[in-house]
């Protein structure tokens, strides 16, 4: 046949209109252009002009469309009508969901306020939530943050104001090395990928330190197969060898933060705490006088070897311990499997990145004590790390080492390295503390999470120094649980420990499956019952866009709408998504209708304020504020001129601060979904001592006068606690916690075995888990998309243990721990830890869930890790509930998990299986389209 | 069966950075999303939500593992879609002519109402590059997003394919491989780009970068100020300080 070829039309109409709003696909927060033909969503792109994703978007955000039309998506709201966790439901009217809403809420709120305890999952309203559960009175808030990164988050603000993710960065368009710890696919994904994108074409280097070699690690230029949980002991070790070498930024240490600090040293009260003077400045000597003098003194040259009256300097204390031959190379080699001269290597990478060759950009700045410097000098190395460090019960502590090791290099906040990222730097002093002081019908004292300065902020209550939240956050258990502990939620309601409480309200969090420890014991005890036949958990309410696992688990379901149907705000007062150079917001919008009988769940939550006569969503008269989620968006005030969103302020030209705007939302939309300003030039770095940057967050609102600060290299909040286990402090923690209180609330960042490791003996295998990419949490499965990407999870297996074992491909395995055990797929995977062991997360689902059919490979093959790991440490004799989360923060230590691992013959399916739910939903539809 | 037509000045294509590709998979599904209402007939998904969903996909990722002896076991992300083939064997194939290569560009394409769904061409292609729609019963390929890249509806900067627009990495490059002087041959001519299986004689015009050399970085061993242990911890300060 000859040649020959078709006219065709290159030049088609795309869409009847795009609308811009904001991707919920993840917890990334990207700018999407939503493409509608036809009143339908045809094509979801990334929006060019917005500041997180610059027009990329990822395969989660491109598959939106298939979450838009999901056939998983709840229709109407639920009542159960039989035994829990049957999946008998109902559908009611919104009237009666409301009314039995209230019914259960208002007789709490004016008896015993705590007995609601709500909790919010994958939440990114926290700013209203939280505010809701305060005008509620109830101490039991909490989102995610206890099971997800806590330890990541409060290591970053009690060290230096901010930490990664949404605090900061990495300088990526000036950065020559980036070294990047533990599984951190997870969160700000495609700015990650962005970043490496550029260092890659500038040719920097990557380097991956992970027990797992894939994602980012596999693109790294180099990478060190780390064993889980020692990340700690080999930053301490790198910062061994720089400090041996004289490898840290003297100038910056001495400036910028409490390394010249002096501590006092006389046995008593204050040993241990830094010398103030009477106004509670930290002091330090200056060396041109030798005088002692606050360290926000004008023209002082703070000396860091300075020793006053037997007191030395933090610096002084920090080389002292760190040059001991514990952190040599060689004495920490074998226990974070990586060689002495790899690691001595690495050391001497970072060394030569930063000192050798320093970024220096021409821009004149004022610091906080009134000096001018002519030119910004940086140091060109980077860090990032997440989930992989901090899920570790010693993952605060790891997390400190690593911002320690930064600070070290001077390359916080300067030209190359890590930079905040609006409203942070705010240090933890600038943040609230914890509140939890609850009386029958009156609103809580204050915000629920916040940041102890020491025992005294404690959520103790007042008369029996009992817990008084439900998941004893903030206790001597765990006293600085800065997001509280969603994991302990449901066993501790079970327990009634510290208390029982009467109605459970969750949004958006999978508690019967994939987000808690213990999955099937979980399920025991939403549906355990007491001798009166009552269920322990009287009242469960759910409120969830899809038939979920934990639908079935629920007593009544308020169906959340898609993120394409709702309102929403991604605010400065919540988790901001600003970049290094500019503070920004955003809003979503319902950029198509919803064609069921389903609400936006925070409208609702107005609705229900509303009902309940909340502060702060009426007015004096009782008559609500708010008509909607929208509207309380607009019109609330946090502070006098400022609000949820910053941008069209006022008359529409006010930013930051002014008067609510009744059009502020329709500006949003004219604008793309979101709103910008630039951080000044002079202001761009250096933000906790630059005068410039301190007074533009000033007249933005971020606070309401300049906090200049030094970094925390020694935390002084942790050394009150201790300075409590030693006996001083009017409120003592029990006798049981003293020692272990003493031992990880140092105030300079240690290493200790993870408590997972007690059992290394009979379980020497590490298991971890990851996110795909590809996936956020359980909601990939149910996307027709996604899950043709990743619809089966087998467990990787590194050579040593599939040769030992002798697997083959297509063999199960039974994995043990000391508390469960799973039947599961093995695959090899030589690129890993040789004791390491892993699977990607939340793919396994339980049949009858997510719309899916009963034998989806997600129902036979897929399972959870979850089984595995349990939510109290094994117990020790002493008949005490110890929470297998980390001494500090309360955070879920799911990355601790040791197993065993043997062949076995392929079962039916993947073990534990559980019986089918009955969907909510009816079938999807075989094919598309 | 089906001629292909005389070499064409312009060679449009894609050159793809194996050492950038994170294998997150986005230009999978942006490449589905802008194709399920593009060009042809939409991409379907069979059994989407059973236990064999099986959709097609004009772009996919696929991760391999590779060890040398005596290094690390490294990971490789390989996005495989249509190479647009000089000496394409999947339109000489074509028992309609219905597969073919544009004349002025060089894009290979499936005119679909003249598709038999035969399948010979998706076994002709050495790459895997084809999939046979399950509900249309056409053959799919990828267009280099056709129905994008010349569009007078897009902005200019929008007229690229789909895939490109979307890697968060900036691992993937259009242009046109005909033009030395292209930003995509002179990068091509920079990084090594190489044809995949050029044993073929399929001619490719899309062209691979491969992964840099990974290890350790050249760099002298630190030094210590001096043997802590036996100065003890004040000489080490006074020597650390002297600097200062």
């Amino acid at each position: 046949m000859g040649y020959q070829q078709p006219k065709l039309e290159t030049s088609p109409k795309v869409s009847d209109e795009v609308r811009r709003t904001t991707c919920y696909m993840c917890a990334c927060r990207c700018g999407i252009n939503v493409h509608l033909t036809s009143g339908k969503v045809t094509y979801i792109e990334g929006n060019r002009d917005h500041p997180v994703n610059k027009g990329v978007l990822c395969a989660k955000g491109a598959s939106g469309i298939m979450q838009v039309t999901a056939p998983s998506r709840l229709r109407a709201p639920l009542k159960r009508v039989g035994p829990r966790g049957s999946g008998a439901f109902e559908e009611i009217s919104w009237d009666e969901a409301l009314d039995i809403a209230v019914g259960w809420l208002k007789p709490i709120r004016e008896t015993a306020p705590e007995k609601l305890a709500f909790f919010t999952g994958r939440d990114q309203s926290q700013s209203f939530t939280s505010l809701w559960a305060q005008g509620f009175g109830t101490p039991n808030y909490a989102a995610h943050g206890g099971f997800c990164s806590v330890n990541m988050a409060a290591a970053g603000i009690y060290t230096m104001g901010g930490a990664f993710w949404e605090f900061g960065q990495p300088d990526w368009d000036r950065t020559r090395l980036f070294l990047l710890f533990g599984v951190a696919e997870d969160h700000d994904s495609n700015p990650i990928k962005m970043g490496i994108g550029k260092l890659k074409s500038r040719g920097a280097r990557v380097i991956g330190i992970n027990p797992i070699r894939t994602g980012y690690n596999g693109v790294a230029d180099d990478w060190y197969g780390i064993t889980p949980g020692t990340d700690g002991l080999l930053i301490l070790s790198l910062i061994h060898e720089l400090l041996k070498a004289g490898k840290v930024d003297l100038d910056y240490l001495s400036r910028w933060t409490n390394a010249p600090c002096l501590i006092e040293e006389a046995e008593g009260e204050e040993k241990g705490l830094l010398l103030r003077d009477v106004l509670g400045k930290p002091l330090v000597v200056d060396r041109q006088s030798g005088d002692l003098v606050p360290f926000d003194t004008p023209g002082i040259r703070p000396d860091l070897a300075a020793v006053r009256n037997g007191n030395r300097t933090v610096f002084q204390h920090m080389a002292e311990r760190y040059l001991s031959p514990d952190y040599a190379p060689e004495a920490v080699a074998e226990r974070c499997g990586i060689a002495a001269d790899r690691i001595r290597a690495l050391a001497a990478e970072i060394a030569h990145a930063a000192f050798d060759d320093p970024v220096i950009l021409d821009r004149p700045w004022t610091d906080f004590r009134g000096e001018r410097h002519e030119r910004m000098v940086g140091r060109p190395v980077s860090f990032h790390a997440m989930r992989g460090i901090s899920a570790h019960s010693n993952g605060f502590q790891t997390a400190r080492a690593l911002h320690v090791l930064q600070i070290l290099l001077g390359s916080v906040e300067t030209p190359g390295g890590f930079r905040f990222k609006p409203p942070y730097p705010k240090p933890a002093f600038a943040h609230p503390t914890p509140h939890s002081y609850f009386l029958p019908g009156r609103p809580l004292d204050g915000p629920h999470l916040g940041f102890p300065h020491g025992p005294e902020h404690l959520a103790l209550k007042l008369d029996d120094q009992t817990p008084a939240r439900i998941d004893k956050g903030f206790t001597w258990e765990n006293p600085l649980s800065a997001h509280g502990l969603m994991h302990m939620v449901i066993p501790n309601a079970h327990a009634g420990d510290p208390y029982k409480i009467d109605t459970l309200m969750l949004y958006m969090a999978n508690m019967s499956w994939n987000s808690s420890m213990n999955t099937g014991a979980v399920m025991e005890m939403l549906t355990d019952k007491d001798e009166d036949g009552d269920y322990k958990i009287p009242h469960i309410i759910y409120s969830d866009a899809y038939a979920s696992e934990m639908v079935a688990y629920a007593d009544l379901i308020l169906p959340d709408t898609t993120y394409l149907e709702r309102h929403d705000c991604i605010s400065l007062l919540d988790r901001p998504i600003c970049e290094a150079d500019h503070a920004a917001d955003a809003i979503r919008w319902p950029v198509t209708p919803p064609d069921r009988d389903v609400r936006g769940f925070q409208s609702v939550l107005v609705d229900l304020a509303g009902r309940l006569g909340l502060p702060n969503f009426v007015a004096k008269d009782g008559a609500p504020l708010y008509r909607d989620y929208a509207d309380y968006i607009a019109n609330h005030e946090r502070r006098p001129g400022v609000g949820p969103l910053m941008g069209f302020r006022g008359d529409g030209s006010a930013v930051g601060r002014g008067a609510a705007n009744p059009d502020q939302i329709a500006r949003y939309i004219e604008n793309g979904g979101f709103f910008q300003v630039e951080v000044p030039e002079e202001a761009t770095f250096f933000k906790p001592w630059n005068s410039a940057y301190q007074d533009w967050a000033v007249s933005l609102g971020f606070y309401d006068q300049p906090q200049p600060y030094i970094f925390q290299l020694y935390a002084e909040p942790m050394r009150r606690f201790q300075l409590a286990a030693e006996g001083y402090h009017e409120r003592q923690p029990p006798d049981h916690l003293r020692d272990r209180i003493k031992a990880t609330m140092d105030p300079l960042p240690i290493w200790y075995p993870p408590f997972g490791d007690d059992v290394a003996g009979d379980y020497p295998v590490h298991a971890l888990t990851q996110r795909p990419m590809a996936m956020y949490h359980s909601w990939g499965s149910q996307n027709a998309w996604l899950r043709q990407i990743h619809g089966v999870n087998p467990l990787y297996v590194p050579t040593k243990i599939w040769q030992a074992e002798g697997f083959r491909d297509g063999d199960w395995a039974r994995v043990t721990s000391p508390s469960g055990e799973i039947t599961v797929p093995v695959a090899h995977m030589a690129a890993l830890n040789e004791n390491t062991i892993w699977t990607w997360n939340a793919i396994g689902k339980r049949k009858g869930a997510w719309a899916l059919d009963d034998d989806a490979p997600e129902a036979t093959k897929g399972f959870l890790l979850n089984h595995l790991i349990h939510e109290l440490l094994p117990r020790k004799g002493d008949g005490l509930r110890w929470s297998n989360s980390d001494p500090i923060t309360g955070q879920a230590a799911w990355f601790d998990l040791r197993v065993r691992i043997e062949k076995v013959a392929a079962p039916v399916e993947a073990q534990p299986a559980f019986g089918p739910l009955p969907s909510p939903v009816p079938p999807a539809k075989r094919n598309r389209p | 069966m089906t001629a292909l037509p005389p070499p064409s000045k312009v060679k449009l294509g894609l050159v793809i950075d194996l050492d950038t590709c994170v294998g997150c998979h986005a230009c999978v599904t942006a490449c589905k999303g802008w194709n399920d209402q593009g060009y042809g007939a939409p991409l379907s998904d069979m059994d989407a939500y059973g236990s064999a969903p099986c959709g097609t996909f004009l772009n996919r990722v696929h991760s391999y593992e590779a060890q040398e002896s005596d290094t690390p076991s490294k990971i490789v992300n390989f996005p495989r879609s249509c190479l647009h083939c000089d000496n394409a064997p999947c339109v000489t194939v074509c028992p309609t002519g219905a597969s073919y290569k544009r004349a002025e560009d060089g894009i290979v394409l499936v005119n679909e109402d003249a598709c038999i769904g035969c399948g010979l061409c998706a076994w002709a292609c050495p790459y895997g590059a084809r999939e046979m729609d399950g509900e249309a019963g056409v053959m799919k390929k990828c267009t280099l997003c056709v129905d994008r890249i010349y569009n007078e509806n897009l902005p200019e900067e929008d007229r690229v394919p789909a895939c490109v627009r979307t890697c968060p990495t900036g691992a993937r490059h259009f242009g046109d491989l005909g033009d030395p002087e292209s930003a995509v041959s002179r990068l091509v001519a920079e990084r090594g780009g190489y044809d995949l299986m050029p044993e073929m004689e399929t001619a490719p015009v899309n062209k691979y970068l491969p992964p840099r050399r990974k290890g350790a970085a050249d760099v002298a061993p630190l030094t210590p100020l001096l043997d802590v242990q036996a100065s003890g911890f004040a000489g080490w300060l006074d020597r650390l300080l002297e600097k200062f």
